[in-house]
């Protein structure tokens, strides 16, 4: 076993753990490690080829690995430690890492813990689509890895299942490459991407969209042969009589992402239910003292700016509460009306609490509220609301009302 | 001679409907738009669309396969499978730096193509 002691351990080298541990360092803590198991830094960035990140926090557009060796030279430049090809294999309640890599097993004592360990994505068995199993079904971030790092690409004839952002922008990829894709297949009523990605992936190149669709079959002994979509009723339950069938050779799967938190589970970590990842308070402190949270294992974002600008709390947090005062129990954010879920889910004082948060539905001028006890403590207009677009909003609450024990539903009303 | 144009704003995410009449060079008339931010977007969709252009090229003895690449500028919508034919031809040897230049004046379009990622040589 090989010891050793850190100031803060963060797990996983993605835009987050990056973005944490780069200001856990300028906030003046001493040693900051980055555990990963891949081979490189940067996480899923250096497969994102496409550009557009950066844009709401540095006002400049950049592709995923420009954006990625941006963070990557900051970090190099702080003397941050990084343990590539390392495996985090357990921590506990002591903050004690137990980590292997090729040299041996590590116990790394962490003074905070920053969780940043990113998401994977939802698989053929999450949507329980019937039928054969042969080859040529793909996630679609599995695809994009394989035609942007490795050269492969997964086929010709393709279909995507789902219109989350990494499967229209692969409809934009496997057409540059000179695939046919003959379709995205959405089962909701409208795409679950951001407007620009339906505009410019797939309208740009015709590439049909089929909403209130899904997959009800696959057809294929070695390779896939054919699927089959059907229209979905308001129940999502397929309607008879409506099923097509399509020729194809691959099917890319985007049906959305799911945080990555064995490790927190493990450590008796309280995990949302809606998000799938920790609860936390207003300094993105989970339920384990001196263990925080950032990036799609805290909740799936839906732009890397948001996301690098919450994990810079998490690491700053993570260096300023190295020796964490006593933790007190706080209140509870309730998603009211409208609302999917709200993040942070409890606050333990009084001030500014930064909220980000998810529309139920899509819908147009909306009001946005935080309600205590009956009582309307904060009140915004929004222009839009959609499921795909965080909001994001600063609400004061008073410490009384934090003393006062009740919790504060949020609520989008039209 | 007016052309008929129905364009999806992506300013924001509304993404209003707006039909947009031109002659070829000018705008005749636009309509469907909430907001002024979304006339300047129309305008450029109807008369000249352009198209920030990423994909990847070809490495010789780098530690990865290929190297992630971008349009200097964005690339008129109709010449971006001309300029995806002429990348595609192309190989360059590792190492290769991020913001190196790969091609000039790619397909004739006065723009060129740079690297966007590290790749070291083997």
């Amino acid at each position: 076993m090989i010891n050793q002691d850190v100031d803060v351990a963060v797990i996983g080298s993605g835009p987050a753990g990056l973005a944490a541990a780069v200001s856990a360092k300028q906030h003046g803590t001493g040693r900051v490690v980055i555990l990963d198991r891949n081979s490189w830094l940067g996480g899923i960035l250096p497969q994102c080829i496409h550009d557009g990140f950066g844009v709401e926090e540095t006002g400049e557009s950049m592709t995923g690995p420009e954006y990625a060796e941006k963070y990557i030279a900051m970090a190099e430049q702080q003397n941050i430690e990084v343990m590539n090809e390392t495996m985090v294999l357990q921590f506990d309640r002591k903050r004690e890492i137990i980590a292997v890599n090729k040299k041996g097993i590590y116990k790394i004592k962490a003074k905070s813990i920053v969780l940043a360990m990113g998401c994977r994505e939802k698989t053929r068995w999450s949507a329980m689509i019937p039928g054969d199993r042969p080859s040529g079904i793909f996630t679609a971030g599995v695809a994009q890895a394989f035609i942007n790092l490795y050269n492969l690409m997964p086929g010709k004839n393709v279909v995507i299942l789902g219109s989350g952002d990494v499967g229209l922008i692969m409809a934009r990829r496997l057409k540059f490459e000179g695939a046919n894709v003959l379709g995205v297949v959405e089962i909701l009523p409208y795409a679950s991407g951001l407007p620009r990605n339906v505009v410019q992936c797939l309208d740009d190149y015709d590439i049909p969209l089929f909403l209130n669709h899904t997959v009800t079959s696959i057809e294929g002994r070695n390779r896939l042969e054919q699927i089959t979509i059907a229209q979905v009723d308001k129940n999502m339950n397929p309607v008879l009589g409506t099923e097509k069938q399509i020729k194809c050779d691959t099917l890319l799967l985007s049906l959305g992402l799911i945080p990555e938190n064995e490790l927190s589970k493990n450590a008796d970590i309280e995990i949302d239910e809606i998000t799938g990842g920790p609860v936390v308070d207003q300094n993105l402190e989970t339920t384990l003292k001196g263990v925080f949270a950032c990036g799609n294992c805290l909740q799936v974002y839906d732009i890397v700016d948001m996301l690098a600008l919450d994990a810079k709390r998490a690491g700053k947090n993570a260096a300023k509460l190295t020796t964490t005062k006593k933790r007190k129990t706080g209140i509870q954010f309730v998603p009211g009306a409208g609302v999917r879920y709200v993040v942070p889910q409890k606050v333990t004082e009084g001030g500014t609490t930064q909220l980000t948060l998810r529309a139920e539905k899509p819908g147009e001028v909306s009001t946005l509220r935080v309600i205590v006890n009956d009582k309307e403590l904060f009140k915004k207009k929004l222009p839009w609301v959609n499921p795909a677009n965080m909001i994001k909003v600063d609400v004061d609450i008073p410490s009384e009302v934090i003393k006062s024990g009740q919790s504060l539903e949020v609520t989008i009303n039209d | 001679m007016t052309e008929e144009k129905e364009i999806t704003c992506i300013v924001c995410p509304i993404g209003c409907k707006i039909l947009v009449k031109t002659d070829g060079k000018h705008i005749k008339n636009l309509d469907g738009n909430k907001c002024k931010r979304g006339i300047d977007y129309a305008e450029h969709e109807a008369l000249d669309p352009r198209r920030m252009l990423t994909t990847s090229v070809f490495v010789d003895g780098g530690e990865w396969p290929l190297v992630s690449v971008k349009s200097t500028k964005p690339v008129p919508k109709e010449k971006i499978f001309n300029v995806l034919k002429e990348i595609r031809k192309t190989k360059v040897n590792a190492p290769v730096k991020s913001g190196q230049r790969i091609l000039n004046n790619v397909a004739n379009t006065d723009i060129n193509i740079v690297a966007t990622k590290i790749v070291k040589k083997l």
